[in-house]
């Protein structure tokens, strides 16, 4: 995947998660996780990516004062 | 519960028979075998202890069946004990079988389930009965037999036991009285007293989540399914179960909501609202008249040990399953069956005590395997995490128009545990296809042979099926194996066993009483088989080694 179409992918989750606000974007994340897992057919790599993202989850800061 | 001015035993469908206690007169003090708790899993136990001659006196404090339709949907692997107890005919003729379920979500239907089925099995994968006729069908049979020393309205007060017996002091409307037993058998419900009464409690989860099981009586003839309704426009953010039973009766199964107490959701006119709103879901306008409701939530509780010493609990007693995947009854069931066999065979001195403690190793087994699969389906039908509720919400929505997110809301139902891990299965010495379901530990699966099915001529001791010519079978000296001879060319035979074991020329597997499958090779000899049926009589352990 070129570089340009992996940020076309990730302006689409930004805009989805924004279009399903607060209430309903854990939702839409998780529906999107399960069409790329079946996409992917394969349960050991999915699990792997699962456990990968779990890594260092950390966000920006808030900026002091 | 009953509606208003109907009492416990008024039923639209069922009639509750009264028995008496029994005449003091006569009664014997002591016995081999003592079962507490006539519910369908000491009946069953006691009618497998009979199969073997056993006699045992049978206790409960009640003076009628259980109230209530309670489990109604009973496996295939039910269906073949009833068979082994020679008690399926009435069962089979009362019965509902269903093969098929559909789900929806919010009015749409998502998916469509249909069961394996096969027509080499005798029975179908489901079938929906209420328990008071299960009740009734498996009394039927203690009326008949002698062996059973059947008492009602006797309740056991107390229990102790030593390394000779257990004495229990029972209580009748006549007063106490004791009476020794070499082995006491509780299968005496969820809320076991003797639990209780020996310092044992159940261990695992309780959870939060209640649901109502409300029975009516309609008239509305569609084919027998179950439906399963999630987040019906009638009862917005509900899960909802329908089943058909006989005599009419619908069962209706829904989620109490958070906000609501029991004592209100158990209300009449609630639940009379509640089963309006489905049925209206459903689309069915027939009239339709209150039968019972009650409560039930989805714990997962078992005890540490189902053995001590000369004491088994066996169903309920043991073990608390959710209502999700219908395995309470089911599971039961093949507990009692198990200890039937194996402390009949203790008692009749064909095999060691070592027997019995496999009965605790593979029916905790079963009932951990009962726990993982219905957890499964119960964080489906009632999601306690918001981890899991989300998950539930994107499935269910993504299965509006994707076929694979359906699968998770199939229900799974229940298949026997199988043995693989037990002390008794034998390892496989050669390697068999993958394909075949017919593994160490499973249950047999059955085929056609003749004009009925291959189990149907399984003894009631262990059976060998010998797949062409097997070697050194006059090597097996004991009459506690029946040998069913099997063809390999099955096209020729009408018989498809051998594809069905996998079996080729010289092949053999050994049932254990229960048919299950204990061991199998492919290039049998009688010394070997012989070595194996000891080794099961010794309870996994080789003879002549020390067991732990
Ligand atoms: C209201 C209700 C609804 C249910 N609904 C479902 C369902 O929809 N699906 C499902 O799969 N399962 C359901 N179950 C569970 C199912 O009914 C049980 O799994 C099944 O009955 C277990 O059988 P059992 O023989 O182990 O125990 P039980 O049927 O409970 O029998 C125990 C017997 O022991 C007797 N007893 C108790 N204490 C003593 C004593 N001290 N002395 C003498 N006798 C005693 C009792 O009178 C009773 O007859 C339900 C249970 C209840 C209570």
């Amino acid at each position: 995947m070129s570089e340009m179409s992996m940020e076309t992918v990730y302006t689409a989750l930004a805009e989805g998660i924004d279009r399903h606000g607060p209430e309903k974007s854990d939702m839409f994340l998780a529906k999107v996780c399960l069409l790329l897992a079946e996409e992917l057919g394969n349960a050991e790599r999915s699990l792997e990516l699962i456990e990968a993202a779990q890594m260092n989850m950390k966000e920006m800061r808030q900026p002091a004062g | 519960m009953k509606p208003a001015g109907k009492s416990r035993w008024e039923s639209l469908y069922f009639t509750y028979p009264k028995f008496s206690a029994p005449n003091r007169a006569g009664l014997a003090k002591s016995s081999s075998v003592t079962i507490v708790g006539a519910g369908p899993i000491g009946m069953i136990a006691a009618l497998t202890l009979a199969r073997y001659g056993i006699a045992c006196t049978l206790i409960d404090a009640k003076d009628s069946f259980n109230d209530g339709s309670r489990a109604i949907c009973v496996a295939r692997s039910s269906f073949n004990a009833f068979q082994m107890l020679d008690r399926v005919e009435p069962f089979l003729a009362k019965s509902l079988p269903y093969l098929s379920g559909r789900t929806f979500f919010r009015g749409q239907q998502i998916l469509e389930f249909f069961m394996p089925d096969s027509a080499e099995e005798r029975y179908r994968p489901m079938y929906n009965i209420e328990q008071q006729y299960i009740e009734q069908y498996l009394y039927d049979g203690i009326a008949e037999t002698d062996l059973i020393d059947m008492r009602w309205q006797t309740e056991c007060i107390h229990v102790s036991q030593n390394a000779d017996g257990v004495t229990l002091t029972l209580r009748d409307p006549n007063g106490d009285y004791q009476i020794h037993s070499d082995w006491l058998l509780a299968a005496d419900g969820a809320r076991s007293a003797i639990r209780g009464m020996m310092g044992l409690r159940l261990q695992g989860q309780n959870f939060e989540g209640r649901y109502v099981i409300a029975d009516i009586q309609m008239h509305n003839p569609v084919k027998v399914e179950r439906f399963a309704l999630f987040d019906p426009d009638q009862r917005p953010g509900s899960t909802v179960l329908v089943h058909q039973q006989p005599d009419n009766i619908w069962r209706i199964d829904y989620q109490i909501s958070d906000d609501m107490d029991e004592t209100e959701a158990m209300d009449e006119a609630n639940i009379r609202q509640a089963v309006s709103q489905v049925l209206a879901e459903c689309g069915y306008d027939a009239p339709w008249e209150l039968e019972w409701w009650s409560t039930y939530s989805a714990n997962t509780l078992l005890l540490e040990r189902y053995r001590h010493g000369r004491v088994f609990f066996i169903g309920d007693s043991a073990h608390i399953v959710p209502i999700f995947g219908v395995r309470g009854l089911n599971n039961g069931i093949l507990d009692g069956i198990n200890i039937g066999w194996k402390l009949a065979y203790v008692i009749k001195g064909w095999a060691r005590d070592a027997l019995l403690d496999s009965y605790d190793h593979e029916r905790r087994q079963a009932t951990l395997d009962v726990f993982d699969k219905s957890e499964k389906s119960t964080q489906f039908m009632t999601p306690r995490t918001r981890g899991y509720s989300i998950m539930r919400d994107a499935a269910l929505s993504l299965a509006l128009d994707h076929e694979f997110a359906s699968a998770f809301a199939n229900p799974r139902n229940m298949t026997p545990y199988e043995y693989t891990d037990s002390p008794l299965t034998g390892a496989d010495t050669t390697s068999w296809d993958d394909a075949t379901t017919a593994t160490p530990g499973a249950a047999a699966p059955n085929a056609i042979k003749g004009s009925g099915f291959l189990l149907d001529e399984c003894g009631m001791h262990f059976t060998l099926l010998a797949f062409g010519s097997v070697n050194g079978l006059e090597d097996i000296s004991t009459d506690l194996v029946k040998i069913i001879h099997l063809p390999v060319n099955g096209a020729a035979e009408a018989c498809h066993a051998a594809e069905i074991y996998d079996a080729k020329d010289g092949a053999a597997y050994l049932l254990r009483p229960d048919q299950f499958i204990a061991s199998r090779w492919q290039d049998a000899h009688g010394s070997t088989i012989m070595a194996d049926i000891n080794r099961i009589l010794s309870g996994g352990v080789t003879p002549g080694e020390p067991h732990v």
